[in-house]
């Protein structure tokens, strides 16, 4: 697997191929073929094909920032979270006067908790373009400065995760309180409209569904256009050699910062895509297991391959999925496990084995010390 | 720092009176050493003479507690981080041979080629005709021509050695610090590192801190000894090499 | 205040654990109560073989028929007659109606008292009734201000009780309440009483009437509310603003000048409790993190399997006192002492064995330990919540672990207070076993260069494991203290980790100093801040402040400087 440097290679054409196919058979099957076809796609499952795509976004903006500059940060679930309250934050104030107490200005919580007038954060987002600059730019923002402080003062390796699972909890502590504006413990929820669409219509799921295949594609693009600019390679000798990348005259925090708030954005408009498709965005979002759980389906699919990232996220979601339904009782049992054997037996993930058995495969009768890797020779 | 004092003003690095203490250890104490344009010179001493901490305060990793660092006579080091002392042109090896071992040599070499350091210009930035010719040209200085799309992780130590130095003649720096390039070296690549480290100080001032007195008498340049964090003896090897403080703490154990 | 009141009324036995009674008073105390008993009884069945028989209502004292009206006001009316009457029964008919016990007889507006769910006596005679259909009786409704009435007559009747438990609780709620009415009755009692403690409350009290009574002398009113100053609580502070309020001259000076000392007082004991709290705080910090100064401190290892270890030793402590609860019910009181090595040495071999099986294939790759650590948080929380079930299990309290007592002005509760004592006494054997046992040397060594230890004969992978056992034993430990302030659940540890880890960075990894210093400081300064901002905000400027420190000083507190950090 020799690191390739092309913008498409193999594994990138083969998964915009099957995002595209998925784009085009998903209005079909869920609007076209009718209800008892073996083809049919119930709304449901349409909802949770576009929620796996979603996480598949926020995995591959996290890949981003610690597959290829070993940057593990365990506060991509709040980016995903705020992009996803400001996106709700727009659903509200579309309910206008469809609400519980009929308010066309304040959305029903503010009523109930007596308040008179619309809270200042809220100004501006029944403007769809404004929601989705904010989409952008909170989370961009919140990366940046975060990000400003803690590269500059060379928090690194450990002590950056632990920081950044602090920053997740603190905004989960924050959106719980009611004062803040933002709904409380129950957050934002019975959305009406998306840009003069119902949210509840199947043509309003797939457009959102088929949305999200294409955003997960362009991040896709956008990712791997970073990582194969010389930008990359410096990002990846951040990663392998953070101090000898300083000698050599990279003032390594710039690099960091701007690719933690791409990253940041990415998994903001994955939040945006999210919430109108699951109908809610409530704090929880924030609780620091999400944030783990989302490095877990990098590792699973392979960190520094972004096409494994989307992978793992889609087949641990899945898994999830299946387990509480079926087994409730053992989810947590199937991924704690799941955790333990990736990093001890599958340490370069699914996509990152397979590419190694390919390449050796390819290079046969394999010269042994010529056994290139992608993956970082140990993390930080 | 008002008044011209001439051996500031004439030389490309000067320190003066360095003091460094880690927890109340002091790994320097008063260390003095100028090097003049164009010149090389071998560092020795004893562990913990303060060899490593020396290349650290010049490179701007640590920050002396007292005394001044000068790079050619107006740069103030100590109030510098390692990136803009890298752009002055300080350029370093480190003592356990540090590439990027998940990059080809070739990109290796490209990263440290000299070109803008900025992201944005990193971000959209192509290979240009002159900087292949040059990665061609540092490639055969080091000997590394036919490894170029190896990964660096899989070259042999003296390979990942020169590979170093050659990172070190792309980033054509004005200073090259280079600490220990011959440990855990063969005979015959020590031979040809030293070979190396000549041609290279042809046209660049070279600061080498080696164990290896085979090596540093194959270097035949000027010798500064340290011993316990500050200068013991300076001049030609044969020179300090009898000098009877030298024998005790260092060369007669 | 009301609050108060009433943890005083329903818990007389806490304020009085704290009274350094001497036995001599105690037995006295004993003896006058069995005499009062004794003497009721005589009363009792004097009265019932001189009336013969269940009382009608027309047979009962008039104000007692207030009670049988239905109204609150004539409730009230009643209590008041009630409470000079000298009726042997009234006691027991006040303390009935506190606890909703007093019922009455629609038709015949006998007034009754319920013992069980079939049983009732008069109230008037204490005579068991027999032919009453207790589902007709009505209950004697109560309202605030009936409760009030209520509460200052068992006040006054209570004064006399031959229980100085009683007596005291009679006498604080007389001072609080200052009600004029029982100033002769609190005089009386002044003339009786024995026990010191007792004495000086009634003196407070009868001070406390005195310096609201404008027919008082100006000597006795000042010399009252020096009395009061002296208290210095807040109902003195209310008390002497009421006297400022109403008088002039000398009393209202000197009053005024009792409000601005206890105000000052006040203002400074309330400092000192906070810093109490936030000691109590800190030290339950320095118990989750102290174990991980270990693991992640000077092993480098991130556990984040750390609060389920904590979880663990909980659920020992709990298995331990099931076992004695059912078994040895008699050794309750050492449960906790048999829980405490129990549960280090649980969660040691488990530690220990998650050292061998997973965590000594990463070492160096911090990152990854960390991933596979939350994974098996995850395993660990599932199989708790599979064995014990979701829901909270319940741990008791030893006595000498209940209770509280008063240390100034401050309130300290006996739990919290041993907590304190346990985690710095962990804190000391955890400092002596790494300084001057030859395990401590050599996991010094190991951590300071693995290499040169292994060379020179020390079995690293034993001290690892033994480290790692060291920590997750601690950590064990800790979660039996945790057991007595924390819902016991399989949640237990998630509410620490990241707590733990700010306390470990806050103070300097490889320092176990620094993790004391800033488990305290963490602490204090959370509940020093909490009364200004509250409980969450206080939190979350905490992190925000821990997230910026770090970023200021990236090594923590006392940081280890040098190369050899670096490498």
């Amino acid at each position: 697997m020799q690191t390739s440097y092309d913008l498409l290679d193999r594994r990138g054409i083969i998964m915009l191929v099957l995002l595209g196919l998925f784009a085009l058979i998903v209005p079909i099957c869920a609007l076209l073929v009718p209800k008892t076809s073996l083809f049919f796609m119930p709304p449901y499952v349409v909802a949770l094909l576009g929620k796996y795509l979603c996480y598949a976004l926020l995995a591959l903006a996290l890949d981003l920032v610690w597959g290829y500059c070993g940057i593990l940060s365990l506060g991509h679930g709040a980016f995903f979270a705020l992009g996803g309250y400001a996106m709700g934050m727009y659903l509200m104030r579309q309910i206008g006067t469809r609400g519980v107490y009929a308010n066309a200005e304040l959305p029903d919580f503010m009523v109930f908790l007596n308040w008179k007038e619309l809270h200042f954060t809220w100004y501006g987002f029944q403007h769809f373009p404004y929601a989705a600059l904010m989409i952008l730019a909170v989370p961009g923002l919140l990366a940046f400065v975060f990000g400003w402080f803690a590269f500059r003062s060379r928090v690194t390796g450990v002590y950056l995760s632990i920081i950044t699972q602090a920053m997740t909890y603190a905004l989960l502590l924050s959106f719980f309180r009611n004062d803040m504006g933002f709904g409380g413990n129950n957050g934002l929820t019975d959305f009406k409209d998306i840009l003069g669409y119902s949210v509840q219509s199947d043509q309003t799921r797939v457009a959102l569904c088929v949305l999200s295949a294409l955003a997960l594609a362009a991040g896709y693009l956008l990712a791997r256009a970073i990582v194969v600019s010389k930008f990359g390679k410096v990002l990846i000798a951040i990663r392998d050699a953070e101090s000898r990348t300083r000698f050599l005259g990279y003032r390594v925090e710039n690099f960091k910062v701007i690719v933690f708030t791409i990253s940041a954005m990415m998994a903001g408009i994955a939040g945006a895509l999210f919430v109108p498709q699951v109908g809610i965005i409530n704090p929880s979002e924030f609780a620091p297991a999400n944030s783990i759980e989302a490095v877990i389906w990098v590792a699973v699919g392979g960190r520094g391959t972004l096409v494994g990232a989307a992978l793992g996220a889609i087949l641990v979601s899945f898994g999830k999925t299946y387990f509480t339904g079926a087994l409730p009782e053992y989810w947590l049992f199937a991924l704690g496990a799941l955790f333990v054997i990736v990093t001890l037996f599958l340490p370069k993930g699914i996509i990152g084995t397979l590419g190694e058995m390919w390449a050796r495969h390819r290079t046969s009768p394999p010269k042994p010390s010529d056994k290139p890797s992608n993956m970082p020779a140990a993390a930080e | 720092m008002t008044n011209v004092n001439p051996t500031l003003t004439n030389s490309l690095l000067y320190l003066d009176g360095i003091c460094v203490s880690f927890d109340g250890y002091k790994a320097l104490r008063g260390l003095s050493l100028v090097l003049a344009p164009g010149e090389m010179r071998a560092i020795i001493g004893p562990n913990g003479a303060g060899k490593t901490t020396m290349m650290d305060i010049i490179t701007g990793k640590t920050k002396p507690d007292e005394g001044d660092v000068y790079f050619g006579g107006t740069h103030d080091l100590s109030t510098m981080d390692e990136a803009s002392i890298a752009e002055l042109g300080i350029g370093r090896k480190f003592q356990k041979p540090t590439v990027f071992e998940s990059h080809t040599v070739e990109d290796n070499i490209l990263l440290a080629l000299k070109a803008p350091r900025s992201p944005l210009a990193n971000l959209f930035n192509r290979t240009g005709p002159e900087q292949k010719t040059r990665i061609e040209e540092v490639l055969t200085t080091t000997r590394l021509k036919d490894h170029r799309h190896r990964l660096a992780a899989n070259l042999s130590h003296g390979q990942k050695q020169w590979l170093e130095i050659g990172m070190l003649l792309a980033q054509d720096p004005k200073l090259l610090l280079v600490d220990e390039p011959v440990a855990g070296m063969t005979d015959a690549e020590t031979v040809t590192t030293a070979e190396l480290l000549r041609e290279i100080a042809r046209d660049h001032s070279v600061v080498v801190v080696e164990h290896d007195m085979t090596f540093v008498r194959d270097l035949d340049v000027k010798v500064t000894v340290l011993h316990e964090g500050s200068v013991l003896a300076e001049g030609a090897l044969d020179h300090v090499s009898s000098d009877p403080r030298v024998i005790e703490v260092y060369l007669g154990r | 205040m009301t609050k108060r009141l009433e943890l005083a009324a329903i818990e007389p036995s806490r304020s009085f654990r704290s009274s350094t009674q001497s036995s001599a008073q105690i037995i006295s105390s004993r003896l006058t109560e069995a005499l009062a008993v004794f003497a009721a009884l005589v009363t009792m069945i004097a009265l019932s073989l001189f009336l013969s028989g269940a009382v009608r209502a027309d047979e009962q004292p008039s104000f007692l028929s207030g009670f049988t009206t239905d109204k609150f006001a004539d409730t009230e009316k009643a209590i008041n007659s009630l409470g000079t009457s000298g009726l042997p029964m009234a006691s027991a008919i006040l303390e009935a109606l506190a606890s909703d016990r007093l019922v009455f007889d629609p038709e015949t507006k006998t007034l009754l008292i319920r013992m069980s769910e079939a049983q009732v006596i008069g109230a008037a005679d204490g005579q068991i009734l027999e032919d009453i259909d207790v589902d007709t009786l009505k209950k004697v409704r109560i309202n605030n201000a009936v409760r009030r009435a209520l509460d200052a007559a068992l006040g006054s009747l209570t004064l006399m009780s031959p229980d100085p438990i009683k007596r005291l609780s009679a006498a604080e709620s007389a001072y609080k309440t200052h009600d004029p009415a029982v100033l002769d009755l609190l005089q009386q009692a002044i003339d009786k009483e024995t026990d010191a403690k007792v004495k000086r409350m009634q003196l407070a009290a009868k001070a406390a009437i005195q310096a609201l009574d404008p027919q008082a002398s100006d000597a006795d009113r000042l010399s009252a509310i020096e009395i009061v100053k002296a208290r210095g609580d807040q109902d003195a502070l209310s008390l002497l603003a009421k006297v400022a309020a109403s008088s002039e001259g000398s009393i209202k000076t000197a009053a005024e000048s009792g409000v601005t000392s206890i105000r000052a007082n006040l203002a400074l004991w309330n400092n000192v409790q906070n810093i109490w709290y936030g000691l109590s705080l800190g030290s339950v910090l320095l118990l989750a993190a102290i174990g991980l100064a270990i693991t992640f401190g000077v092993m480098g290892i991130i556990n984040m399997a750390h609060g389920e270890m904590v979880m663990i030793g909980a659920y020992t402590t709990y298995v331990v006192q099931e076992i004695i609860r059912t078994k040895f019910p008699a050794l309750f009181d050492y449960s906790l002492l048999m829980a405490v090595p129990l549960a280090f040495v649980v969660t040691a071999i488990i530690g220990m064995a998650i050292e061998r099986v997973i965590i000594r294939y990463l070492y160096g790759r911090p990152l990854e330990t960390l991933l596979a650590t939350f994974g098996l948080s995850l395993v660990l929380q599932q199989a708790v919540r599979t064995i014990f079930g979701a829901n909270n299990r319940e741990v008791g309290a030893p006595s000498f672990m209940a209770g509280s007592f008063d240390f100034g002005g401050l309130v300290i509760t006996s739990g919290r207070m041993w907590i304190i004592v346990f985690a710095l006494m962990v804190f000391g054997v955890l400092q002596l076993v790494l300084r001057s046992t030859s395990f401590g040397l050599r996991m010094r060594a190991v951590t300071q260069n693995r290499k040169m230890a292994s060379a020179m004969g020390i079995d690293t992978n034993r001290i690892d494991a033994l480290a790692f056992g060291l920590g997750s034993g601690i950590a064990g430990m800790a979660g039996v203290a945790l057991s007595q302030i924390d819902n016991v659940s399989p949640n237990l540890g998630q509410s620490y980790i990241i707590d733990s880890f700010m306390v470990v960075v806050f103070g300097g990894v490889g320092n176990l100093w620094g993790t004391l210093v800033g488990a305290l400081t963490l602490g204090v300064a959370n509940k020093v801040l909490e009364p200004f901002i509250g409980a969450v905000l206080g939190k979350i400027v905490m992190l925000i402040f821990i997230i910026m420190f770090i970023q200021k000083r990236p090594r923590g507190l006392f940081a280890l400087k040098g190369r050899a950090v670096e490498a």
